[in-house]
């Protein structure tokens, strides 16, 4: 036995998590273009000598790489690329801060349902499934038709329609965490329910929780696109990877490269997020990795 | 099974009063609640908001309100359209056909496709078929709707002219090939990520089927290996697959709105999206209704219909 075995055997769950996630190529080639993806729109507007939503008239319609402007321009002259950095960044903002907001509530909602069970557990999941019965974009649609569209409604809306997965998740994970012995033992000790639920039952189903999150943030950025597109999300003059593709149909005779740039990075985005999903329910949750 | 099918019904009805309770709760939430129509018009006085306020029954109790709406509803009465006067419900059915049609072409493509490669994925794991068939499934899943659409069109309308752009027909052909071949674009389309679904559940439920015991057996008593893939592999793996149909409809009606957007296809979709460009209520509400309880619809039948085939479910 070589020193080199010992040692996988001895591994904390943490290391070994981090080498079955090391082993999906497509995860860790997920979180790389995410990072670049974040460093791009957070630094690049910075680095880049165009405006994002400065107009020049006489220089609409360049195709790419025809001269200073790398991505072309579009249909009022702005810098294609410098749209495509700050409406990643409002993407990928609305994206997260909806993911964030959506877990908030699913794990609360969840959490009391898979704790208390019984009536409470019963009527608050019935809610999520009549939730559920709703088409997510015809939900989308119709609550954002009786708003006042923007950057705020649309990452709330967008969250309003995604916290469900989560309930579901995280009360089939505190339902059956809840007879073990850790929580046992911290009933015992005369801990409060809320303590017990938030302290010791919601951390310990973090692995699920993470993997959720990943999937979510993945989902949400797809949403903005559609709501976006179709006009309900967020208003131009701000550039979204949505509405920078509103426009788009009009012009894909003339001008085709103002729908291909946009879309990819849209694909680009949410791909990585999947696949970083993906790689972390196989890493964290060694159950469900099948050989 | 009766005891099966009375139990699901009853969990269906249920969730029917909720989904209709949500639905009321979003109409109220509407700026100006039901009265936004008159409210916008600006010959309207206050006295005038108030008449009206009584003539709808907007005064009494929300509860007597949500019930007599709730009513109204199962009796076929959803309200009338603002920008025409229509019955919504005429308005919606009008429009069902070319939805249903949409779905349905798509459905049939995303079955066929995706249970081919889910099943040859399944058999073949971990080859080069089966990874690139994983990874394109994961990114079909991860592609926008609308801009595979548009790219569908910039290749097959604008650069090589094969396909039309959008609508059902040519106007004035009202010939079959003609309506076959605008339906080929949006179908695709929406077919893309059905098809991924499809093949990423059948592969999983293939993989379960041929590891059981079962299926070694009857290979030890040297079945030819054809016969234990359809008789007993196939026809097991493909039962979970109704729940899948089941499942997959929310998606595959969102699907839907948005390739009629594209193609502009005159579906139900389109309709929505056009209500809420017009801030036409009741439609709004008629179709988010609607699209509701066909859900709800759907995955009833697919619960009783897996009974049906599979007796565990029941007894169970």
């Amino acid at each position: 036995m070589t020193a080199a075995t010992i040692s996988t055997v001895q591994l904390a769950p943490g290391q070994a998590a981090w080498r079955r996630f090391r082993r999906h190529r497509l995860a860790l080639a997920g979180a790389v273009i995410i990072l670049v993806l974040v460093l791009g729109s957070v630094f690049g507007p910075y680095v880049l000598p165009f405006d994002d939503t400065y107009i020049d008239i006489m220089k609409r319609f360049a195709p790419p790489l025809s001269g200073a402007h790398v991505l072309g321009t579009d249909e009022l002259g702005r810098d294609v690329l410098a749209r495509l950095m700050m409406g990643a960044r409002v993407s990928l903002t609305i994206g997260i801060v909806a993911m964030v907001i959506a877990m908030v509530v699913g794990i609360v909602v969840g959490a009391f349902a898979g704790f208390y069970g019984g009536l409470v557990g019963a009527v608050l999941m019935r809610l999520v499934d009549a939730v559920l019965c709703f088409p997510t974009i015809f939900l989308l649609l119709a609550l954002a038709a009786l708003t006042e569209p923007g950057l705020v409604t649309t990452t709330v809306l967008i969250a309003a329609t995604a916290w469900m997965w989560v309930a579901r998740v995280v009360e089939a994970q505190v339902r059956s965490l809840r007879e073990r012995e850790f929580a046992v033992a911290a009933l015992a000790f005369g801990s409060s329910n809320l303590r017990i639920m938030f302290r010791e039952l919601v951390p310990n189903a973090i692995a699920p929780i993470v993997v959720a999150a990943t999937l979510n943030v993945a989902k949400a950025i797809l949403l903005e696109s559609y709501l976006s597109y179709l006009g309900y999300g967020v208003q131009p003059p701000a550039a979204s990877l949505g509405n920078m593709l509103n426009n788009a149909q009009i012009y894909l005779t003339s001008a085709p490269w103002l729908a291909i740039a946009p879309g990819l990075a849209i694909t680009l985005a949410v791909t990585s997020f999947n696949f970083l999903g993906d790689g972390l329910r196989d890493a964290l949750d060694p159950r469900m990795n099948i050989p | 099974m009766a005891r099966y099918v009375v139990n699901r019904l009853a969990q269906a009805i249920m969730l029917l009063v909720i989904v209709s309770a949500i639905g009321f709760a979003i109409l109220h939430l509407a700026p100006g609640g039901p009265l936004s129509q008159f409210a916008a018009s600006a010959q309207m006085t206050q006295e005038d908001l108030d008449r009206v306020t009584r003539q709808l029954g907007l005064d009494r109790p929300l509860p007597v309100q949500y019930l007599d709406w709730f009513g109204r509803m199962l009796r076929g009465d959803w309200g009338k359209s603002y920008r025409d006067g229509e019955a919504v419900l005429s308005v919606v059915s009008s429009h069902l056909g070319a939805t249903l049609e949409l779905m349905a072409t798509a459905t049939i493509i995303a079955v066929l496709l995706g249970c081919w490669i889910g099943i040859l994925g399944a058999l073949r794991r971990y080859s080069l078929f089966d990874t690139l068939a994983t990874v394109g499934a994961m990114i079909a899943l991860s592609i926008p709707t609308f801009w595979f659409g548009l790219v569908t069109i910039y290749v097959f309308s604008v650069k090589l002219g094969w396909l039309p752009a959008g609508n059902r027909h040519t106007i004035g052909d009202g010939s079959l090939l003609d309506l076959l071949h605008h339906l080929i674009a949006p179908a695709m389309v929406l077919a893309l990520v059905e098809t991924a679904m499809w093949g990423r559940f059948m592969r999983s439920s293939m993989l379960e089927v041929i590891n059981q015991d079962y299926i070694r057996t009857a290979r030890a008593k040297g079945m030819p290996e054809w016969r234990i893939l359809t008789v007993h592999a196939l026809r097991n793996a493909l039962l979970p697959m109704i729940t899948v149909a089941g499942l997959q409809f929310p998606t595959l009606l969102g699907g839907a709105l948005v390739a009629e957007t594209v193609f502009t296809w005159p579906g139900m979709g389109r309709l929505f999206l056009d209500s809420i460009g017009y801030r036409d209520y009741p439609v709004v509400m008629g179709i988010l209704m609607f699209s509701a309880t066909m859900v709800l619809i759907g995955s009833l039948l697919a619960d009783i219909l897996y009974a049906v085939v599979d007796p565990r479910i029941r007894v169970g």
